[in-house]
């Protein structure tokens, strides 16, 4: 980096250029931000390279314009040149100095590079992870293996936003749309983020070898069960079914979550309460994914009166904490059908 | 050079109003044809800008709105959410396939899937033509026909201008977050009814 010790004054109308010179190798060389700038671009934008263009000639003629002020001074060769010299030269250290902080902290906040060795798969390594993740491993003595990457768990639970959307096309149930992805967006990345931290959090007390990145994509993976069951049964609406889909392939995912939990655990008691919440956790939010949707095409439809089908109204969105096992009704036909044939 | 692109910058700046706007909406209109038509070409990359995916945008948003006849709070919400949705799809998937290895700037990639929107907006204008005639099964597979298709349009523009800058390995996995963007987007389109 440039030292503070300032330089001759006759050199100082060559040390601007060689100052910025300089600057520029140590940013180049460094790592990939959101690049704003036309640093990495085999095709910039005209807009881009207008603005660095300006830029540029502004700063040569800011130091043409010293090189020819210092030029005039140094004819009164005295304590009033030299001290425009001087403070001219501090101005310019500190312009200097600002905007490398300023860069500095660019790239500290725009540095994507963070993220960077969390996406490095391949299409490959995704297909066999997103099989594996439904096939529970006996061997609990070693602690098994958690790929820590972010890419496959991100992308299901996007997918999971997707299906959650599906569904609310399919039951025909058009409401305001707006909200209701709001609330899918909020509530698929509010459960693998949270119900993350949160075992993550117990993971710590009880004395489990997990990282967050891993318990990140040992959950991600384990929606993968959850995307598979609400597809299947938002477009074929029989209970009994969706009680087998989630008792089979909901309980595949968990227990194999369970088994890389129980395998890195060590005690009985904190194996325990480790794997009973998250069994807990995870099943339950599939058992509320696929009602809270069907509870909300119910309350709607009991709003209709007869064969005039008044527009959507919005339908308040409490849902019970104890699931209604009683109200759950046990046709094949959707809740539309049944509306029609009873009206 | 300093004076020559002096006279380069009064050019652009003592010119009118009307030639500045005649010259970015041709642009606009010339990337809307690159669109449309789908060809391996650069000119969505080399030149890229928002104008396009901004207009796209905006009409989207506001055709998606309901007539807020019954309450005023309808219409608000609905517009914004839309203009989220759109802009912070395409910052994710942007952030991913550079995430991935691509070598496409930020503002490239906005670009491309901004303008990639084309084909669903047609969609949405004919759907609300379609949906001034009668309501019933015919019309819902019509609509569903024209948003498949525009669907797929949609995403076999895109994946001509942004599949070259992934890792040739890769680029399913940089694929299919667009699909998932433009999936949510004809949902939106498909499930329009007006009040």
């Amino acid at each position: 980096m440039a030292t503070t010790a300032a330089p001759a004054g006759g050199a100082r109308s060559g040390a601007g250029p060689e100052w910025g010179g300089f600057e520029e190798n140590i940013q180049g060389g460094g790592s990939a931000v959101i690049d704003m700038e036309n640093m990495d671009d085999t095709s910039g934008s005209s807009f881009e390279d207008m603005g660095e263009l300006h830029q540029r000639l502004r700063e040569e003629e800011v130091d043409a314009d010293a090189a020819a002020a210092e030029e005039e001074d140094g004819e009164f060769l005295g304590m009033k040149g030299f001290k425009g010299q001087l403070s001219r030269q501090v101005a310019d250290q500190m312009w200097q100095a600002g905007k490398r902080q300023a860069s500095r902290a660019f790239s500290l906040y725009a540095n994507i590079d963070i993220l960077r060795p969390y996406f490095d798969v391949e299409p490959a390594q995704v297909r066999s992870r997103l099989l594996e993740s439904m096939i529970p491993i006996k061997m609990v003595n070693f602690p098994q293996k958690i790929a820590g990457e972010l890419y496959g768990p991100l992308m299901l639970v996007f997918t999971l936003v997707a299906i959650l959307l599906h569904g609310m096309k399919t039951s025909d149930t058009i409401i305001r749309e707006g909200t209701l992805m709001g609330t899918a967006i909020g509530t698929c990345f509010g459960y693998w983020l949270g119900v993350s931290s949160f075992i993550y959090f117990l993971a710590y007390l009880c004395n489990a070898q997990i990282t967050m990145l891993q318990m990140l994509a040992l959950l991600g993976y384990g929606l993968f069960g959850h995307c598979i069951v609400l597809f299947i049964t938002y477009n074929i609406h029989l209970h009994a079914l969706f009680y087998l889909f989630w008792l089979l392939v909901g309980g595949l995912s968990t227990l194999r979550m369970v088994a890389v939990l129980v395998s890195r655990t060590v005690g009985p008691t904190q194996r325990l309460l480790l794997c009973g919440t998250l069994a807990a956790l995870h099943m339950l939010f599939l058992l509320y994914l696929h009602f809270a949707y069907h509870k909300v095409v119910e309350g709607i439809l009991d709003t209709l009166e007869g064969p005039n089908i008044p527009p959507m109204q919005r339908v308040p969105r409490d849902i019970p904490a104890a699931l209604p096992a009683a109200r759950l009704p046990a046709t094949v036909l959707n809740a539309t059908a049944k509306a029609v044939m009873a009206g | 050079m300093r004076s020559h692109i002096r006279e380069f910058d009064s050019s652009t700046l003592n010119e009118s109003v009307q030639n500045t706007i005649m010259r970015d909406l041709k642009a606009v209109g010339k990337k809307f044809m690159h669109v449309l038509y789908p060809r391996k070409s650069n000119t969505l990359l080399r030149d890229w800008d928002l104008w396009g995916p901004l207009i796209l945008c905006v009409t989207l948003a506001l055709m998606l709105q309901r007539s807020s006849v019954d309450s005023e709070k309808d219409g608000g919400p609905q517009f914004a959410e839309v203009f989220v949705i759109v802009w912070f799809g395409a910052v994710t998937i942007t952030l991913n396939s550079k995430l991935l290895g691509g070598n496409i700037s930020f503002f490239q990639s906005l670009c491309v899937l901004g303008y990639c929107i084309l084909p669903l907006t047609v969609a949405m204008l004919v759907c609300r033509l379609v949906l001034l005639a009668e309501q019933g099964p015919i019309n819902f597979m019509v609509r569903l026909f024209v948003v498949i298709v525009m669907f797929t349009w949609s995403i076999v523009a895109s994946t001509a201008f942004l599949a070259d800058s992934q890792p040739p390995n890769r680029k399913a996995l940089a694929i299919y977050p667009v699909f998932l963007f433009y999936f949510v987007i004809s949902w939106m389109i498909l499930t329009f009814t007006p009040q």
